[in-house]
């Protein structure tokens, strides 16, 4: 790599593949930096996949309304799991290097911004994704749920597509949260949300009362669109809706992010 | 030194004691920084780093040290004045790949190893220092391998040390570089920063340790609620706090001229006060028993007389003033 006769459109290349490198180590190591704090990982992973053995391994060969119970919350709990990954690892996440001034020295260095966020998302992701395997496995080996190839490539999919809401809540949260209290607070919003929603139990078995209020909340149409995947969702409404509806969502608190970015940055 | 009696702002740019290179790196001009909260972190404060030189801005808490780095580094805009780095706007994204920071940070990601924290500094910057050169300057031989959670307080400091060198950049901001080291530690990192200056880069350091200040620095901008109060070199600063402390001067800014070369005496003698007080130069007189401290602008014409006139005396130091003493001097005064 001899710098000094570099024609133009090879320096350009060469930077081209440089940034992209960058994109690849960030994620990289941010993936690995959050496998390896446990207190995340564990939680992250454990906690969809304990309720499941807990609520859909136990109610195996039950059903409600013609939909068995286990095969409901492999979907639904991948849900949670998704929502679980982007609220933490990017809320909490984002929140503690925040305060700690350590994204300051990032933005200071010469990094791309998006690099950082897209690190973030992209391991949130890959959290997401290892959480809907493993509730598979346990699905078809422990609760006798079968999960055709299909399903399981669409649960996959709308893990990923239905992490960007999530995603953004959680950059609008780290940005308004302060950091110490960010994990209680998450956990405020994270728990009564995704049972409201309908993803701890079939949300026909929510009061009626809820059934409605549910369609305001982006988990209630992650939530269906998963169940979509296995042929659960409620009827009469389109796959398409829930997609618009997270669409909406994410831009509203992908504005709201910005917006108290740009408040927080003339702060500094 | 009639320099000094100029305002600050054009004593800084001048510089004429500044032999080493001329070229500008970065300068903060008339620059007004207002939070808004209504806190004026920087009133008019002008600075400029020229290559080749380490400059150490010096001030109490709250001066506006760490305002004037983060604009220096484009983390926040100024409210008025201009900010320049290599001659652009500090926010110009080519003009990070030339730079290198060091912050005060709380906790960079501790499930990280010390190598990976490295790797992925250095693969910010196109042109990189080798791995093992860094390690070795930043004193990290031994413990690549360990999580930045498991590091000791002196350890993470060398670490983020490492991560501001790690792009080999043209100008290094250093935010309180050596809170927490030891004294071995710290003289390993100064003399780091000297082989900085050596090949022709340009630090800027903001320090609470006035010996970090006067053992590194070609320049000091002593800067307390966010105006200049003196800048020059170690020796000027010495004296013109030396100056404000003996003579009483009010104000910041303007320092009377003849303060420069200013010398404590310190001796035994039998005269009196108001004898000592009558020499040449003499700004003011304290004793300790026996001992007596001397404050004069003309140390040479005081000593002559002195020694003229009492024979006996003994136990002559002649001192110049402690950075420390000037610098108090020098921020106390409003």
């Amino acid at each position: 790599m001899s710098t000094a006769t570099v024609p133009l459109s090879y320096a350009s290349t060469n930077s081209l593949s440089r940034i992209a490198r960058i994109f690849v180590r960030e994620t990289r190591y941010e993936f690995v930096r959050a496998l390896r704090t446990r207190a995340f990982s564990l939680s992250v992973i454990g906690f969809p996949v304990m309720f499941y053995l807990l609520f859909g391994v136990m109610n195996r060969g039950e059903a409600v309304h013609g939909q068995m119970v286990a095969k409901y919350m492999l979907a639904s709990y991948a849900a949670f799991g998704a929502v679980g990954a982007a609220l933490f690892g990017i809320g909490v996440g984002l929140a503690g290097e925040r305060v700690s001034g350590w994204l300051e020295l990032k933005r200071a260095s010469p990094m791309p911004p998006l690099a950082y966020l897209a690190a973030k998302c992209v391991a949130s992701v890959a959290f997401g994704l290892i959480i809907v395997s493993i509730l598979c496995a346990v699905g078809i080996f422990a609760a006798g749920v079968h999960v055709s190839l299909t399903e399981y490539v669409g649960l996959l999919g709308v893990s990923v597509i239905g992490g960007v809401p999530f995603a953004c809540m959680g950059l609008l949260l780290a940005m308004i949260v302060p950091a110490n209290a960010a994990p209680g607070i998450v956990n405020l919003i994270y728990l009564p949300m995704s049972y409201c929603g309908g993803l701890w139990m079939p949300i026909s078995m929510l009061p009626k009362w809820l059934q409605h209020a549910a369609p305001w909340l982006p988990t209630y149409h992650l939530g269906q669109l998963m169940l979509w995947v296995i042929g659960y969702a409620q009827p009469g409404e389109a796959a398409m809706q829930h997609v618009l509806a997270l669409t909406g969502f994410a831009l509203l608190f992908l504005g709201c992010a910005w917006m108290a970015f740009a408040r927080a940055d003339a702060d500094a | 030194m009639s320099a000094f009696a100029e305002p600050i702002a054009a004593v800084l740019s001048q510089s004429s004691h500044i032999s080493i290179a001329t070229d500008v790196v970065a300068s903060l001009q008339a620059v007004t920084k207002r939070y808004r909260n209504g806190v004026v972190a920087l009133d008019g404060l002008s600075l400029e780093l020229q290559r080749g030189e380490i400059v150490a801005l010096l001030g109490p808490n709250g001066a506006g040290k760490s305002t004037a780095v983060k604009l220096m580094m484009g983390l926040t805009s100024a409210t008025a004045g201009v900010v320049r780095i290599f001659g652009a706007d500090p926010r110009f994204a080519g003009n990070r790949l030339r730079t290198g920071v060091m912050l005060q940070v709380g906790r960079a990601p501790e499930m990280l190893r010390v190598r990976e924290h490295v790797e992925i500094m250095r693969g910010y910057y196109p042109r990189p220092l080798p791995f093992a050169e860094i390690v070795r300057a930043a004193g990290l031989e031994g413990i690549e391998e360990r999580m930045f959670g498991q590091l000791s307080g002196g350890q993470k400091q060398r670490m983020l040390f490492a991560l501001a060198l790690a792009g080999d950049p043209d100008l290094i901001f250093l935010d309180e570089p050596t809170v927490g080291l030891d004294i071995e530690a710290r003289r390993l990192m100064w003399a780091q920063i000297r082989s900085l200056r050596a090949r022709g880069k340009t630090v800027l350091l903001t320090t609470h340790y006035l010996e970090e200040a006067d053992a590194l620095a070609d320049r000091i901008a002593v800067i307390n609620k966010g105006r200049m109060v003196c800048a020059g070199t170690s020796a000027e600063v010495k004296s013109m706090g030396a100056g404000t402390a003996a003579s009483g001067v009010s104000g910041t800014g303007r320092l009377p001229p003849n303060m420069a070369g200013v010398k404590l005496l310190k001796f035994e003698t039998s005269l009196t006060r108001e004898s000592l007080l009558n020499l040449a130069g003499v700004e003011r007189v304290e004793s300790d028993g026996a001992r007596v401290t001397v404050t004069s602008s003309a140390p040479e014409l005081t000593l002559r007389e002195l020694l003229a006139l009492d024979p006996k005396l003994c136990g002559l130091e002649v001192q110049a003033p402690a950075l420390e003493d000037a610098f108090l001097a020098l921020t106390s005064q409003d």
